[in-house]
């Protein structure tokens, strides 16, 4: 066993670290809201939680990548507006930030 | 139902499985998978060329699972693992993730009911993509857990394999930028997000988590923007006044 035997060893440890974080961060959230009261006011807050998850996502990434992600966004927001059909709505995004980016935008 | 429209996703009908729901699960997802397999092959490709050998980079969609964490991971990979290192990369992957803590805790008032050895393993899969999917099925008064499970497990069943693809085939596809593809969650998410518009009132948590994530982009290095603002938005949403 040489040196570099070690080494592959140590890349799956740390990828099980990596999974462990995750899965800590999947199971967390949840586990925890069985152990806080759900008071009514705490039931708004969950309700409220998934909208602001998403917005809180996606605007500085939006704000950040420029003139392609507003061409891009506003493409989808557009495409369901005149038909409520995702797969079109992904289509048109996607093809719009490419054609951005191919632009030099 | 008949005289109050009952709140969503709290005071919903009670969970339950079935198999019609992992097939529909597996339908509404579909409109990304093109996205998600594009985005897998790329982290492939990125693998390769950092050095993973193949079966680490299988071994790390199949159980971290999670493409921007492990993009993110491949920028500090260093063939030379230390146990600092290691450190480091967990530590990373749980602050990219932890949007994942919150995703997870706004679906205990639809899962709840359930028993826990049902509810944990699925949660395993989840993904940002399978989650937004479930959440809008709830909304709209579904009940059927096997809809999560079912889009999570398209996902992951793509994911994996496209790793390969990426790794084995790659160059070509290692730049997602060149495609549009870094932007593919928000485009997704904003794709999904207009059927469960909530209406204005309703929408100032929205403003709220948007104006503080930005905000926090600007000052604090790294992925806590979507913490601090889905936060915001969230605790603003507990007083809001939301009588109709």
């Amino acid at each position: 066993m040489t040196a570099n035997d070690v080494l592959p060893y140590a890349a799956v440890l740390a990828i099980c670290a990596m999974s462990a974080a995750t899965q800590l961060m999947r199971l967390g959230g949840y586990w925890l809201m069985g152990h806080v009261p759900i008071t009514p006011r705490m039931r708004k807050m969950l309700e409220a939680l998934p909208g602001s998850v998403i917005v809180a996502l996606v605007l500085p990434v939006v704000v950040k990548t420029g003139p392609t992600a507003y061409f891009a966004v506003g493409a989808v927001i557009v495409s369901m507006l005149l038909r409520r059909n995702e797969f079109l709505a992904v289509g048109i995004g996607v093809a719009v930030a490419t054609l951005c980016r191919i632009y030099g935008l | 139902m008949t005289t109050m429209q009952s709140e969503p996703d709290d005071r919903g009908p009670e969970p339950h499985w079935t198999l019609a729901g992992l097939s529909q699960g597996l339908r509404l997802v579909l409109p990304v998978l093109p996205g998600v397999a594009v985005f897998g092959a790329a982290f492939g490709a990125v693998a390769a060329q950092k050095g993973l050998s193949f079966s680490e980079a299988v071994l790390m969609s199949t159980i971290v699972f999670a493409g921007a964490s492990q993009l993110v991971a491949m920028e500090i990979w260093s063939g030379h693992m230390t146990l600092g290192l290691i450190t480091t990369l967990a530590l990373v992957t749980a602050v990219v993730n932890m949007r994942m803590l919150l995703m997870s805790a706004s679906l205990r008032p639809w899962l709840g009911p359930l028993p826990p050895w049902q509810v944990y393993p699925m949660l395993t899969v989840i993904t940002d993509m399978s989650w937004i999917n479930a959440i809008r099925y709830r909304r709209q008064g579904g009940a059927d857990a096997g809809v999560l499970l079912g889009a999570s497990l398209a996902v992951w069943i793509v994911w994996v394999p496209v790793t390969v693809f990426g790794y084995l085939g790659g160059a070509l596809i290692a730049d997602p930028r060149r495609f549009g593809l870094d932007l593919i969650v928000p485009i997704y998410f904003v794709a999904m997000l207009m059927p469960i518009w909530p209406g204005p009132r309703r929408a100032i948590p929205w403003a709220v988590a948007g104006l503080v994530a930005l905000v926090v982009e600007r000052v604090v290095p790294g992925w806590w923007f979507i913490i601090c603002g889905a936060l915001a938005g969230a605790v603003s949403g507990g007083f809001v006044d939301d009588r109709k």
